[in-house]
């Protein structure tokens, strides 16, 4: 039964979410008017909030000085390619994790989240030199291969929990109607675990997405990403407060609006097991 | 079709013997009754039948045929689940339909058994729900559907009824007789549950720490419990098992006598005792009595009996249904 609440307290936690949404919000919102902004008003204090020359400037300027598009189509193949490449190592894992674990399935799953816990920086110089020696810097399937390994052990975990939901005698079921193994994937693991599939995959898009750490050091031009086409805009000298905020909501528009679409099954995904 | 023969059967998890070694014969169509306290081992028993787990040592013939290496699919069984596993995506008509659809038959009779499936279950106003649409009764049904359309030789059912309420498994427990009344298919039935043994079943099969204790048929069992785990386990409620100076008296470690089998009196008896607890159920009085020497008796009344906590009894249990054991607890 749902708990009375009073008006009074309901206006009152109506305001307070909103506030804090409005806060957490508030970053991106200044950088979208920032990025409309001469770079005058954009350094004007106090600052202007919605009253002010609005100008496309910053958009063809950055566009003039650097090409976006080749940047976007970097970050489409990394982030897809290494979600993908990543699924395909990850499901069969999750699968043999999930419907046959052994005593050491718990020590192998904490064991791969444990490097997680390792800042990355650890473990920068030793793939530099491995991606020097590779001929890997600056391409994309250096990035996708470090990102794959990079979401990896995320991808094990959510496919993995999401797994544990199917029951197993439904597998069994399957495999007692005379279903081969095949069948049985095609029939009915499948179309049970696409929801959960869908949710992993679109998180890491979203993560590899946003990865600037080794998509900054071990890239420079041809396989940069949004992230550096972010960064070359973010300099200690000179005026470029509202180009870099021009940069970056163009960087960071595809994953708002594919995000947008999606939310429901993020969620999902995000709380299955949690909450039923 | 349908007889099943267990040689030496047993299986080992990791360092536990599950079933040590079970020898079993079940004849063509008959409705065996597995039934044993939880974790003796029975579950497990099932599905090394069925296929789902390998077995350690020993064979499974099904109809003559060595079974032990085939399979589940190849055994030609059909299981019905605790959880009644049933495909969460698909209609009710597809998951009757899938066995058939997995043994590559054409659409047409796949329509037509799946139609009369659901007309024995009372399923065919239910068809093209999905199967969170529908009651635990209705889930049950379907996933027998899915079991019978396939004409298996043998039906296997894992504690089918222990998610379904009071009343609803009372319904179940007649429907599945009288659907076994109807095929003559052999049916091995899990059940932790001795009323389901004793009302469904031709032979009963008591399973203790994965060993069998006795088989036979329910009034077999009833009347001639081989030991003190049997007697004990069969028949409700409890058959009291008294040790001491009673059962010495008649050559026995320990002498059993079912609470339906004590004369209660108020006036003159062999024991005299205080009632602890009176349960008044209208058709019958269950009451516990303290009888000094002998220790706590359970004792049935038929109908009503007016007695109440305190109250003096007398009873006196009759000579001819004692049960006797001996100090290995099996029966005399």
């Amino acid at each position: 039964m749902a708990r009375k609440v009073s008006t009074q307290r309901k206006v009152a936690f109506t305001v307070m979410a909103w506030t804090i949404g409005f806060l957490m919000f508030f970053p991106i919102l200044w950088t979208f008017l920032t990025s409309f902004k001469s770079e005058g008003d954009a350094i004007a204090s106090p600052p202007v909030f919605l009253f002010f020359n609005w100008t496309m400037e910053n958009y063809h300027e950055v566009q003039s000085r650097s090409d976006y598009f080749s940047h976007f189509w970097n970050s489409v193949v990394i982030s897809f390619g290494s979600t993908l490449l990543g699924l395909l190592i990850a499901i069969p894992a999750a699968w043999a994790m999930a419907f046959s674990p052994t005593k050491r399935t718990k020590d192998v799953l904490m064991w791969m989240l444990s490097t997680k816990m390792m800042p990355p920086v650890g473990a920068l110089i030793p793939i530099y030199l491995i991606f020097r020696d590779g001929g890997l810097l600056d391409s994309r399937i250096g990035l996708v291969v470090v990102l794959t390994l990079i979401n990896l052990p995320i991808i094990v975990w959510m496919l993995y929990t999401y797994f544990k939901e199917i029951p197993g005698e439904i597998l069994e079921a399957a495999r007692m109607d005379g279903a081969s193994l095949m069948k049985e994937v095609i029939y009915v693991l499948t179309p049970m675990a696409v929801p959960g599939i869908a949710s992993t995959l679109l998180l890491n898009i979203i993560l590899a997405w946003n990865e600037a750490f080794w998509t900054l050091n071990l890239t420079t031009s041809n396989a940069a990403p949004l992230t550096t086409f972010i960064a070359s805009y973010s300099s200690p000298e000179g005026l470029f407060y509202a180009k870099l905020s021009a940069a970056s909501t163009m960087a960071i528009a595809p994953i708002v609006i594919l995000g947008w679409f999606s939310q429901k099954q993020l969620v999902r995904g995000l709380t299955f097991g949690a909450v039923k | 079709m349908g007889s099943i023969t267990l040689r030496s059967v047993s299986k080992v998890f990791g360092e536990a013997k599950v079933i040590p070694s079970i020898d079993l014969q079940i004849n063509e169509g008959e409705f065996v009754v597995f039934v044993g306290p939880s974790g003796c081992g029975k579950s497990t028993l099932l599905r090394l039948i069925a296929g789902l787990e390998d077995v350690s040592g020993g064979e499974i013939v099904i109809d003559g045929q060595n079974a032990t290496e085939l399979p589940p699919a190849k055994r030609g069984l059909a299981m019905v689940f605790q959880s009644y596993a049933l495909y969460p995506h698909m209609s009710v008509r597809s998951n009757i339909a899938f066995p058939l659809k997995m043994a590559g038959m054409d659409k047409g009779e796949i329509d037509r058994k799946v139609s009369d499936a659901a007309r024995v279950l009372n399923l065919t106003d239910y068809l093209e729900r999905k199967p969170r649409q529908l009651s635990g009764g209705q889930r049950q049904r379907v996933a027998i559907g899915r079991a019978i359309v396939r004409q298996p030789k043998a039906f296997l059912f894992d504690e089918p009824l222990s998610n379904l309420d009071a009343a609803l498994r009372v319904n179940m427990r007649l429907e599945i007789s009288e659907l076994h009344q109807q095929l003559k298919t052999t049916m091995i039935y899990v059940t932790h549950d001795q009323v389901e043994a004793m009302t469904m079943a031709d032979k009963i099969v008591v399973l203790n720490r994965g060993n069998i204790e006795q088989v036979g048929s329910p009034l077999e069992l009833y009347r001639k419990p081989a030991n003190l785990f049997v007697a004990g386990f069969i028949g409700s409620p409890r058959m009291n098992l008294i040790e001491g100076k009673f059962a010495e008296a008649n050559g026995a470690k320990t002498v059993g006598i079912r609470p339906e089998h004590i004369g209660l009196s108020r006036d003159s008896g062999l024991w005299e005792g205080t009632v602890t607890i009176a349960e008044h159920l209208g058709s019958d009085t269950f009451m516990h009595i303290e009888v000094p020497d002998v220790g706590t008796v359970t004792a049935r009344a038929g109908g009503e009996f007016g007695v109440r906590h305190g109250d003096r009894v007398y009873l006196t249990p009759d000579e001819t249904k004692l049960h006797r054991f001996n100090d290995r607890g099996l029966a005399l």
